[in-house]
């Protein structure tokens, strides 16, 4: 293991100059100097390199990243890892997944602000309903918003058109019933996919690696199901009901809670689809699982996040 | 790791994993960048110099407020606290190096990429970011000049490198400590950092997603700040000071931390009131999450929010006060001396206290209403942010220099460079309380002439102000380059484990824990 000192110290491990950091800042500098260029573009019609320069800096990054991670792996099946080493990277993450949580808190914030203070003023109440008709007049507030003040306002000369009645994506408006409302599949996909990789997990504390490797598998295999019932939720919602980002507050809170949430779950999904090809390799023991551990946590915590999503923009 | 020193050439800064390398940089990037942003503010001064339009258009100068209060905040003052805890934090606690240190980099090297990003945009067809630092919407939506796109970007990554910055600093303190160091034995420093670093995590990824949904709102039709498709453009002050509260503290907790590391030393006696002072940066930083909207007074919140706000925000004067008065009962029948860090730490408390009484001004919520928006307030967070948070950072550059550079900075220059920043940014910003009272608008090119006095005078003392900072450089370079031979201990028995290893501080330090008394 890690190198000792006279007294029995074990020698925390700095590493040596690396070239990581700086190759993954040029990455991550054409990523989003492209990506603002390119949307600059699009807005204005014209075409440019902005969506190429984008995809080389997500190019580089990512390159990056995958020999930086190699690279910490080695290191730390050399054994210069320290146990004092190995807690850094597990407050790392830790601290990670808490900033991750309150990146979802500005956006839950943002619809219980819409939700229970702005729609009501919107629609009339509380001490500013006296004046607020004199923008918005006629304007009634209902949640889900499925016409916006600028329809009853503007008519047909809207910018921001809702999806209209019956088309929100609550289960009273749910086509065929209950069984073909995709949230609740979903919600049962996920919920089981945390079950199976706490049972990978407990395979690996057991050292049964088939047990291991195969739970893990499940579980990646959940996660593209899920991802594939958002992609048909999605593909209903604009298709079938018109229920865009573009048609007022509920129409975006709920596109982007959920599209960051799945965003996530596919961040989520590519980690653990990394652990189980590195499981294969024969890579994890029942004392040395950060990597699969760190995933797993991740993992949760976009659970815990679609469990809110779900009472609180589908339910309630 | 060897016991090698640094490699040679650019190759060591780029990809150095030293703590005291990246702290090295972080310090001379905010310096370039507090360079970067006076410049801009004294284009501002310039322009107010006398009533009418002078020098800039409107747009201009509209853009120069912006990037005066973005480069300030986001280049200057934090990566300086950032530079400070890389160079100090494993020092204070007895750590070989940052728990993460290639990760430590990365966090550096982000910045000037985002700042170059972020600068960029003056250049570009319609301007640079026009809209306030705070960039309210609708004037950073609907209204904006399409470079807005890029200052979102440099927010994002900004942000991130914050992220990964304050995770680092968690890590390094809470697994770091050597043997025997105990959380209430921590120096100050190191307490207000971890709890800073708390408030970093819990509030940039909210900035985040506040750029996030600008980047919608422009450029996918997404209504967040629309109340046209059922949104709301208050809805986007909430969420921004719900950051921009925390991170006002964000600028100010690691100075506490400074000015409680100097003032016992110059004193010599031992900092009063040790645990009251953590207790106090803990309430704080909880307090601080409840009272954002304190910002936004004149909005039309309902009563209660505007009480709610009103007294949370008062209630911060407590653990201001305790501290306040520690600082005041350490120097209380001290042996004092006053070198030059003493000098900007004694006047730290004086003149952050008067900042945190116009703030406290401020925060009665219908006194507010006469207030808000004119140059009162810019008076009031200028008093804390200069002789605040740049001050506390200038303390420290003269404080840990010799340990740094292992040579002593020119008593004499250090005190005359104190006593020209002391002049000049009283000249600058007591006046502002005046013209503000007086109803004087901030953001504004222009003002009706009875304001053209007191302007005139902050002028003066804003281009003093600047000038002397150049003196500051000048003081720096000369200690690095050469000097007196700095002792280890440098003070007159000074507290804390820097204070134990040579002058200047070798390249790897505490490679094996010390013993902790």
């Amino acid at each position: 293991m890690a190198t000792k000192s006279a007294d029995g110290y074990e020698h925390y491990y700095v590493p040596e100059q690396s070239a990581f950091p700086i190759l993954a800042t040029v990455g991550l500098f054409f990523t989003v100097f492209g990506a603002a260029t390119f949307f600059n573009e699009i807005q204005s019609g014209d075409s440019g390199i902005g969506g190429y320069l984008s995809l080389a800096g997500l190019g580089i990054l990512f390159t990056t990243l995958f020999y930086w991670f190699r690279q910490a792996i080695t290191e730390n099946m050399q054994g210069l890892n320290s146990a004092q080493m190995k807690r850094s990277y597990v407050w790392g993450m830790g601290w990670f997944i808490f900033s991750e949580v309150m990146f979802f808190v500005a956006f839950f914030g943002a619809l219980f602000y819409v939700r229970n203070l702005a729609g009501p003023w919107l629609g009339g109440e509380g001490d500013k309903g006296k004046f607020i008709h004199l923008l918005w007049e006629n304007y009634r507030y209902a949640w889900p918003m499925m016409e916006t003040p600028d329809q009853v306002v503007n008519g047909a000369k809207a910018v921001f058109v809702g999806a209209g009645e019956g088309h929100s994506m609550y289960p009273v408006d749910a086509h065929g019933g209950l069984l073909k409302w995709l949230p609740m599949w979903n919600t049962i996909i996920l919920l089981s996919s945390s079950v199976t990789v706490h049972i990978a997990h407990v395979g690996l504390k057991d050292d049964n690696r088939k047990k291991f490797t195969r739970w893990l598998g499940i579980t990646v295999l959940l996660a593209v199901g899920f991802l594939y019932l958002q992609y048909a939720e999605y593909h209903e919602a604009y298709v079938d009901l018109g229920l865009t980002l573009e048609s007022g507050i509920y129409g975006t809170t709920f596109f982007m809670l959920t599209g960051f949430h799945g965003f996530h779950v596919f961040l989520g999904m590519t980690m653990l689809a990394i652990m189980w090809l590195r499981a294969r390799k024969g890579h994890f023991s029942h004392e040395e699982a950060f990597g699969f551990e760190a995933a797993s946590w991740y993992w949760h915590f976009v659970d815990v996040v679609w469990v809110c999503l779900f009472f609180f923009v589908y339910i309630i | 790791m060897g016991d090698h020193g640094p490699a040679k050439g650019f190759g060591r800064w780029l990809y150095t994993t030293n703590h005291k390398d990246i702290g090295t940089m972080y310090l001379w990037f905010s310096f370039a960048m507090f360079l970067m942003g006076g410049v801009f503010a004294l284009v501002i001064r310039a322009e107010l110099f006398q009533p009418g339009l002078q020098l800039v258009e409107p747009e201009f100068f509209n853009q120069m407020t912006t990037m005066h209060g973005l480069v300030m905040v986001f280049g200057a003052v934090m990566p300086a606290f950032v530079g400070l805890a890389n160079w100090l934090i494993p020092m204070m606690i007895g750590a070989p190096d940052m728990a993460l240190p290639r990760m430590n980099n990365w966090s550096f090297w982000i910045l000037p990429f985002a700042f170059a990003m972020l600068t960029s945009t003056l250049f570009m067809e319609g301007g640079g970011p026009n809209f306030g630092w705070t960039f309210y919407a609708p004037l950073s939506t609907t209204y904006a000049p399409p470079s807005v796109t890029y200052f979102i970007f440099a927010v994002h990554i900004m942000g991130a490198s914050s992220i990964m910055g304050s995770i680092n600093i968690i890590a390094t303190i809470l697994n770091m400590r050597a043997p025997g160091m105990t959380l209430m034995k921590m120096p100050l420093f190191v307490w207000t950092w971890l709890i800073t670093a708390y408030l970093l995590i819990a509030v940039m990824p909210v900035l985040a997603g506040c750029v996030t949904m600008m980047l919608m709102d422009i450029h996918f039709g997404t209504s967040f700040f629309s109340a046209a498709g059922g949104g709301d453009p208050i809805l986007f002050q909430h969420v921004f000071w719900f950051f921009g509260h925390p991170e006002v503290y964000i600028m100010i907790l690691p100075a506490f931390g400074i000015v409680s590391a100097i003032i016992p030393t110059f004193a010599r006696k031992p900092l009063f009131g040790y645990a009251s002072m953590v207790y106090a940066t803990a309430s704080i930083a909880f307090l601080s999450f409840i009272v954002w909207a304190h910002h936004m007074f004149t909005v039309g919140m309902p009563i209660a929010g505007e009480l709610f706000f009103m007294y949370a925000t008062m209630l911060i004067a407590v653990p201001t006060g305790v501290k306040v008065f520690n600082w005041v009962t350490t120097m209380f029948r001290g042996s004092m001396t006053f070198e030059t860090p003493m000098l900007f730490a004694i006047a730290f408390v004086i003149l952050f206290s008067i900042g945190g009484f116009s703030g406290l001004m401020l925060a009665i919520a219908p006194a507010d209403f006469q207030y808000h928006d004119t140059y009162f307030v810019v008076a009031h967070f200028h008093y804390v942010l200069v002789p605040g948070a740049i001050f506390s950072i200038m303390a420290a550059v003269y404080y840990w220099l010799p340990k740094w550079c292992g040579n002593m900075y020119d008593e004499r220059l250090g005190k005359a460079h104190f006593w020209l920043s002391f002049i000049g940014l009283n000249v600058t910003f007591f006046p502002m309380h005046f013209v503000g009272l007086a109803g004087m608008p901030r953001r504004i090119p222009d003002y009706a002439l009875q304001f053209a006095d007191f302007n005139q005078i902050a002028s003066m003392g804003a281009f003093l102000f600047g000038f002397s900072q150049v003196f500051f450089l000048f003081i720096v370079i000369k200690t690095i380059r050469g000097g007196a031979q700095a002792t280890d201990e440098v003070w007159d028995n000074p507290e804390g484990l820097e204070w134990t290893i040579a002058s200047p501080a070798p390249y790897h330090t505490f490679t094996t824990p010390p013993a902790i008394k």
